[in-house]
């Protein structure tokens, strides 16, 4: 049942992606990549980027992307659903606990020691993109000499301005993105 | 506000709105559905939204939907959670929808290849400073826990592949384990300051303002 397998694929990124966006990746990754295999790590990677670029949650966003790809517009809702089912659950709860007692010290304790996992994880996500785009499918032990040189510049080019000054990322990467058609169109040109 | 069409149809599609216009994500549409509702239709306390904000931000899922469920939740109950969470879902989906379809024939252009391959490179710089300004923050404590939780989180996931939810779920048990045992820990010593300190009256007052307000945080 590609539904319910579905559901629950995307149940689990709405349930374990704790502390906004970039927390949801490597959940995602888990279960579209490592555990079904719907999208390979390339597609992914696009996904991420499509969903920088576009309005809404990056856990929404592959949702419908991967929805509406394995089992159409059905899919797409089914997906989103499950991403969506159980936040609202749990935020309900607590929403009420809130309104009854005002008073949410536990929760936010426990969430503290997830924190750094949290940002691990998101960390180990940004250096799985970065992998993917210096050395492509291959991955960097087999094939440590095929850096792409052109990608690893941009990618350099995109720290240091975001180290240096606190731009906003939708530009950078927007400027990395026309910055690689013009040199990747060069070199295939030539 | 009454509850009428009139009311439904306001809720749904300043929610559509904020959630098509919004790029960037929970931290970006928080403001904007604070201004939307607080300042704008006057409909939630400035006080409450700092609340609502926090418990959105650490409920898992997304933030703009948790936020959204809240404020459905706050306005208008069950019928409330439905819209808004339709009116923050449906831009996303359909937009997504849009391009999943066309992604065959968008992404065969060599073209969009190019320019899709320079914005990995800025994403995946973007995803790694995030990180870098998180754990930043995190060093900032100067607590050793968090600190080596957070690098054999990262070993563990990126160089061993241990599955991530794995590595949520005992993080969070830790965590859980951590605030009990605080806990456990604090009322000794509130009773020792008490003991140290009970000259004057002034400061006796003061420690009982300071057992009060602690007592408001837990």
């Amino acid at each position: 049942m590609i539904y319910l397998k579905l559901f629950w694929s995307f149940f689990q990124v709405g349930l374990f992606s704790i502390g906004g966006g970039y927390a949801a990746m490597p959940i995602i990754q888990n279960q579209v990549v490592d555990t079904n295999g719907w999208l390979s790590l390339k597609e992914f990677a696009d996904v991420i980027t499509i969903s920088q670029m576009t309005p809404g949650p990056v856990a929404i966003n592959s949702a419908s992307f991967v929805g509406i790809r394995i089992a159409g517009i059905a899919g797409a809702l089914i997906a989103t659903a499950g991403c969506v089912f159980p936040s609202c659950c749990i935020v309900l709860l607590l929403g009420t606990f809130y309104y009854k007692y005002r008073n949410l010290s536990l929760m936010q304790g426990i969430l503290k020691g997830l924190r750094p996992a949290v940002i691990a994880l998101i960390g180990s996500a940004g250096f799985t993109l970065a992998e993917l785009s210096l050395w492509g499918d291959s991955g960097m032990i087999d094939n440590v000499k095929g850096i792409d040189f052109a990608s690893l510049g941009l990618f350099l080019a995109a720290f240091f301005v975001l180290r240096k000054w606190k731009i906003n990322p939708t530009l950078v990467m927007l400027g990395t993105g026309i910055a690689g058609l013009c040199v990747f169109a060069i070199a295939f040109w030539l | 506000m009454k509850r009428n069409a009139a009311f439904y149809w306001k809720l749904f599609i300043s929610t559509f709105y904020i959630s098509a216009f919004t790029f960037g994500g929970g931290y970006v549409i928080i403001p904007l559905l604070r201004k939307k509702f607080v300042e704008d239709l006057k409909l939630i306390e400035d006080e409450e939204m700092l609340d609502l904000t926090a418990i959105a931000q650490s409920t898992p899922g997304a933030v703009a939907v948790n936020a959204a469920v809240l404020i459905g939740y706050r306005l208008a109950g069950a019928a409330g959670v439905a819209i808004t969470i339709l009116g923050t879902v449906l831009p996303p989906l359909i937009i997504l929808s849009v391009i999943s379809l066309a992604y065959t024939a968008f992404i065969s252009n060599v073209y969009i290849k190019f320019l899709l391959r320079g914005m990995q490179a800025g994403v995946a710089a973007v995803v790694i400073d995030v990180a870098i300004r998180m754990a930043q923050d995190l060093f900032k404590e100067k607590k050793k826990l968090p600190v080596v939780v957070l690098f054999a989180a990262f070993i563990l996931a990126f160089f061993f592949d241990v599955n991530v939810i794995l590595i949520i779920l005992s993080c969070g048990l830790l965590g859980g384990i951590t605030i009990m045992v605080q806990k456990k820990k604090n009322p000794k010593k509130t009773v020792q300051t008490k003991i140290n300190d009970d000259n004057t009256d002034a400061k006796e007052e003061d420690i009982q303002n300071a057992d009060a307000t602690k007592g408001e945080t837990k």
